[in-house]
């Protein structure tokens, strides 16, 4: 009697690290291929400078599930935290910032009005963050039922949607599409304040302020709920990459096998059932079934190949709307910057320049044309000044996230990044005078960057917009978002499907729990 | 002191139709309007001797065929022309031009691009897919998912109903329909920016977006769901101008005894024990009735309407927070005979259609990022239309009359009131834009009247000048217009009611928030209902 086949898993970014983990608790032979020379993904920390670590992509842990760490006994397996409950700071040229911690705001002349408003809008949304998150931890529902049984998840959805309440639900009805610039000048005066919650409606998409969807990408941002508590933004000690160690760790206790610098460049199909996968150095793979933490492009159309789909299915792969728009900057300081009106005692918080939301909608502007934005906001992190093992005694490093950056910049990114990178600094030498003069080192990862180094097409950290029109059942494309792909034994584990990007693990955990309901 | 059953505040369109069909069940009907004149924002006027324009709305293409024939438009004399499809005009000369013909129409794109032309049938294929599901619901009220009423259950099993039997796919493609931009829409379909240019126009008529925002291609099927003599998506002319519209269902309105005042402007509803119960005229005269219906948009019911103290505070902030934004304007005019448009060629059909001057989706956008910055589009989306080629009513024998429709257009001028040189440098813009496909169309104007939002707020009392009473987004659409909670046509005051495009389905001149909400009255008067049931004969 020959071994059974293993399950195997394309890519061991924390989403193929958490699927690897369950499939092989659950008495699975799980192999994970992975191209990089080092597991991860996006979800690592990388020495961009000798003696200089940050989180390469993904820079704070928030989204994170509980279930997950829970289950695979993340803990245990080294992850720890350097910092938890970040406060955000909103930096102003003015001088006071606003700082936002959980349901409070203080600082930057506050009015007592906004003060109150905040409350009531923080609940709020923490209320739809949580139905939200519900989600996250399901298998999308079908919405044709040849059963009573398939009809369960849709008719589960509209339970929680009660849960909300009557008013919590019309309003919710009411707020999921919407743009948040208006909810947010319908409920605030103070720009500052407005400024810093539209950034997070508009972080990581081709979207400004006005746009709609806007709400449900703040609502998406602050569905984690880390220790218990919504919305709370983490460090992990040593960087990003710590989670996927952990999960890396957690993986291999339950037996499964992972091999680094094996790039996978073709899924094998027999009689219409993938089989198993091709490498690069050109040996096969036999395997029971292949999971692809890959983005959704990148599996069906080069790994897998059109020819193996139906034309419809192919044209919406095709038409992913996967090109990203935010930057990733490094910097090795030699010492603290400043940054106006910041006490030290702030500096290690989330500093974000977003000083109002016609800036930030200025900023996205021209995007829309494919150029970068002049003036970019940011959401900055210092987290060597929480995790000194990221830098000599002393010196720190800074890493940002920057938009907009549009992957397909006109004139191209090889001609204009350094303009980029010039117009950066000029901005925060502004917000930090004289940080321009403590830069060591510089690194930035444009788009294209991300794409080559991180194998994301589009250089998407989310694997595709996050946006109503790709979320849920929409997820990565309709007909395929229950990740088992039109081909049999092709499954998708990635941000790319449900519920999508951002340190979560929970695309891994559902695509995991498709498999083995499978038979 | 005078007592109706029924007061309607403001003789639009839809004021009329809920007034007739009330009048028709045999109720003593009084419809009060500000102007001396009736129609709102669907009237034809005498602005410039022996030319008649429609200087609000221009064309007709939404009007609910149930409608037209349960008030026997016809009979009071509505004729509706059909007219000659459209053109886009290029930087460089050319033109896409949307012959009525179909495959006219396709070989014309294949001239652009050969693989948009098949785009183009799977396009509108999908488009009508789409249309054929919203026009069930048109003359539907809306249900409410959070209520457990049998009436609203019954009315989710039905919608469920109609969404099961487009299939999964289907359901998903109607998901994604109504939350992704025309741009991106198109995109899926389309290669040529100039195709891509020529569909775009719809997802933003009368709508403060930009082809990128989401739900923008909804925009586009509110503009494709109505049908001329069952020609879906089609397109025509009142005969003697808009207010053909309105003189036809006042008529009938009068047929079946009701009245209406002119001049009349409301400027109080009564409330007496938490009901309303008539209505106070700025001239002082009151008028009771135990039902009053207001055609006026939401804000201004409520927020000018009603004395503050007769609301509940979160009524005030639902009609605050409501979102009614002026984006368009409107230049008519006058001229002296028929422009030229080279690019068009003489004779060609083309010329009665509506004529757009974007070719590019670049360009529609940075058109709104001018609205957004505070200004009117120096490079304007123009829907412009020579009525009096299809209909020779509307000018004197070899002149003309020439409607411009002008998006993106503030209701204020970098945070200020405009000023008659914002007026006169506005109109200069346009002008331009039309001269530059036009060469001798400056030399032919007579007159022009230029409307900018403001006109329209100050005219037809629409809040910003927004055409539809009210933004046609997700969060303001179906149950949720105008406020979720009060999208049944029963406004949060007992006896009174809402007809307005404010209400489902929204703008154009449709008339079914009109019937609509007539047939909610009916339903709560326990009288049976005159409104006719919805059908579409597709």
């Amino acid at each position: 009697m020959t071994e059974r086949l293993p399950v195997v898993i394309i890519g061991a970014g924390h989403n193929g690290l958490v699927c690897a983990a369950y499939l092989a608790r659950a008495g699975r032979r799980v192999l994970v291929l992975e191209a990089g020379t080092r597991i991860g993904g996006a979800a690592i920390t990388r020495e961009f400078a000798l003696g200089y670590k940050v989180s390469a992509v993904a820079h704070l842990l928030h989204l994170l599930d509980p279930t997950i760490a829970r289950e695979l006994a993340l803990a245990g397996h080294g992850l720890s935290y350097a910092k938890t409950a970040l406060r955000t700071v909103a930096l102003s040229m003015q001088g006071e910032p606003l700082i936002i911690s959980g349901s409070e705001i203080l600082g930057n002349g506050i009015s007592a009005a906004d003060r109150s408003a905040f409350g009531l809008y923080h609940a709020r949304m923490q209320k739809f963050s949580r139905f939200i998150a519900r989600q996250h931890g399901r298998v999308p529902p079908r919405l044709a039922f040849s059963s009573w049984r398939d009809a369960l998840p849709a008719a589960a959805l509209g339970v929680d949607l009660r849960r909300l309440g009557k008013r919590g639900m019309r309003e919710f009805l009411r707020v999921a599409t919407m743009n948040i610039y208006d909810v947010l000048e319908d409920t605030f005066e103070n720009p500052l304040l407005k400024g810093a919650l539209a950034l997070d409606g508009v972080l990581g998409a081709k979207l400004g302020p006005r746009s709609g969807n806007t709400v449900y990408g703040a609502l998406y941002r602050n569905s984690g709920s880390l220790d218990g508590q919504g919305g709370v933004l983490a460090l992990p000690r040593g960087g990003m990459g710590a989670v996927s160690d952990a999960l890396a760790s957690a993986a291999r206790a339950a037996g499964v096998e992972i091999r680094c610098g094996s790039t996978v460049s073709q899924v094998i199909v027999k009689d219409g059932r993938a089989t198993g996968v091709r490498l690069k150095q050109g040996t096969d793979i036999g395997a029971e079934c292949v999971v692809s933490n890959a983005d959704p492009r990148t599996t069906l159309l080069q790994l897998l190949g059109a020819r193996h789909l139906e034309a419809e299915f192919a044209r919406r792969v095709q038409h992913l709307r996967i090109a990203g728009n935010a930057a990733k900057l490094h910097l090795a300081l030699r010492a603290e910057p400043e940054f106006r009106g910041v006490r030290p005692d702030q500096l290690g918080e989330r500093l974000l320049i977003a000083p109002d939301m016609a800036y930030v909608e200025s900023a996205f502007n021209p995007a829309k044309y494919g150029e970068f934005s002049a003036q970019p906001v940011f959401e900055i992190t210092l987290p060597s000044l929480h995790d000194p093992s990221l830098a000599p005694a002393g010196q720190h490093v800074l890493s940002a996230i920057v938009q907009y950056a549009p992957y397909d910049l006109k004139g191209g990114w090889a001609r204009c990044k350094s303009a980029f990178l010039s117009a950066i600094m000029a901005v925060l030498e502004q917000y930090a005078p004289g940080i321009g003069g403590l830069v060591l080192h510089t690194e930035l990862l444009t788009p294209e960057d991300l794409e080559q180094q991180f194998h994301m097409a589009g250089g998407h950290w989310h694997h595709g917009e996050l946006a109503l029109d790709q979320f849920m059942m929409l997820r990565p494309v309709p007909g395929a978002a229950q990740y088992a792909m039109p081909v049999d034994g092709l499954y998708l584990c990635g941000a790319g499907c449900h519920p999508g990007g951002g340190v979560m693990g929970s695309a891994g955990r559902n695509a995991a729990r498709v498999i083995l309901g499978k038979r | 002191m005078k007592r109706h059953d029924v007061i309607v505040i403001g003789a639009g369109h839809n004021g009329l139709a809920n007034a007739a069909f009330l009048a028709k069940s045999g109720l003593k009907v009084l419809v009060l309007e500000a102007n001396p004149y009736i129609g709102g924002a669907t009237v034809s006027r005498e602005l410039y001797p022996h030319w008649t324009y429609s200087n609000c709305s221009y064309v007709c293409g939404l009007l609910r065929p149930e409608i037209y024939r349960s008030l026997e438009l016809a009979r009071h004399g509505l004729q509706i022309v059909p007219y000659g499809g459209g053109v886009t005009f290029t930087r460089d000369g050319d033109i896409l031009g949307g012959y009525l013909d179909k495959e006219v129409k396709r070989r014309e794109i294949a001239r652009h691009s050969p693989r948009d032309a098949d785009a183009y049938m799977r396009y509108s294929r999908d488009v009508m897919r789409q249309c054929r599901l919203i026009r069930t619901l048109l003359m539907r009220t809306p249900p409410d998912p959070s209520s457990l009423k049998w009436r609203d259950i019954r009315e989710m099993i039905h919608l469920g109903g109609e969404f099961a039997k487009l299939g999964e796919a289907g359901i998903h493609d109607t998901m994604r329909f109504y939350m992704l931009s025309i741009a991106d829409y198109l995109n899926e379909y389309f290669e040529s920016d100039l195709v891509k240019a020529t569909f775009a126009g719809s997802g933003i008529i009368g709508t403060a977006l930009g082809v990128q925002s989401p739900g923008t291609a909804y925009v586009l099927l509110h503009h494709y769901m109505g049908d001329v003599d069952g020609q879906m998506g089609a397109w025509g002319f009142a005969r003697g101008g808009m207010g053909a519209v309105s003189k036809a269902l006042a008529a009938a309105l009068q047929a079946h005894g009701g009245e209406i005042k002119v001049g009349a402007g409301v400027e109080r509803v009564l409330v007496r024990r938490g009901r309303a119960c008539g209505v106070a005229l700025a001239n002082g005269d009151e008028h009771r009735a135990h039902v009053i219906v207001s055609n006026v948009d939401p804000k201004r019911t409520f927020l000018k309407l009603f004395d503050a103290s007769d609301l509940q505070p979160e009524v005030l902030r639902l009609a605050r927070n409501f979102k009614i934004r002026g984006s368009s304007g409107k230049l008519n005019i006058a001229l002296d005979g028929l422009p030229d448009f080279p690019a068009l060629g003489a004779g060609n059909p083309l010329i009665s259609g509506d004529m757009h001057f974007l070719d590019s989706l670049e360009r529609y956008e940075r058109a709104y990022d001018d609205w957004k910055n505070g200004t009117w589009s120096k490079d304007p989306y123009l829907d412009l239309l020579i009525p009096s080629v299809t209909d020779p009513s509307m000018a004197p024998p070899g002149k003309h009359m020439m409607s411009v429709f002008v998006q993106y257009v503030p209701p204020l001028v970098h945070g200020r009131e405009w000023t008659d040189a914002d007026r006169e440098a506005f109109k200069q813009t346009v002008f331009d834009q039309i001269a530059r496909y036009s060469p001798n169309f400056r030399s032919l104007v007579l007159h022009a009247e230029v409307r900018t939002p403001r006109e329209l707020e100050a005219e037809v009392g629409l809040t910003e000048g927004n055409i539809f009473q009210g933004e046609l987004t997700f969060d303001q659409l179906f149950f949720n217009r105008p406020f979720p909670g009060y999208a049944q046509y029963r406004g949060p005051v007992r006896g009174l009611y809402m007809c307005g495009s404010g209400t489902h389905p929204g703008g154009g001149v449709m008339a079914a928030p009109g019937a609509n909400a007539a047939r909610e009255i009916l339903h709560d008067l326990r009288r049976e209902s005159t409104v006719p049931e919805g059908w579409s004969d597709d």
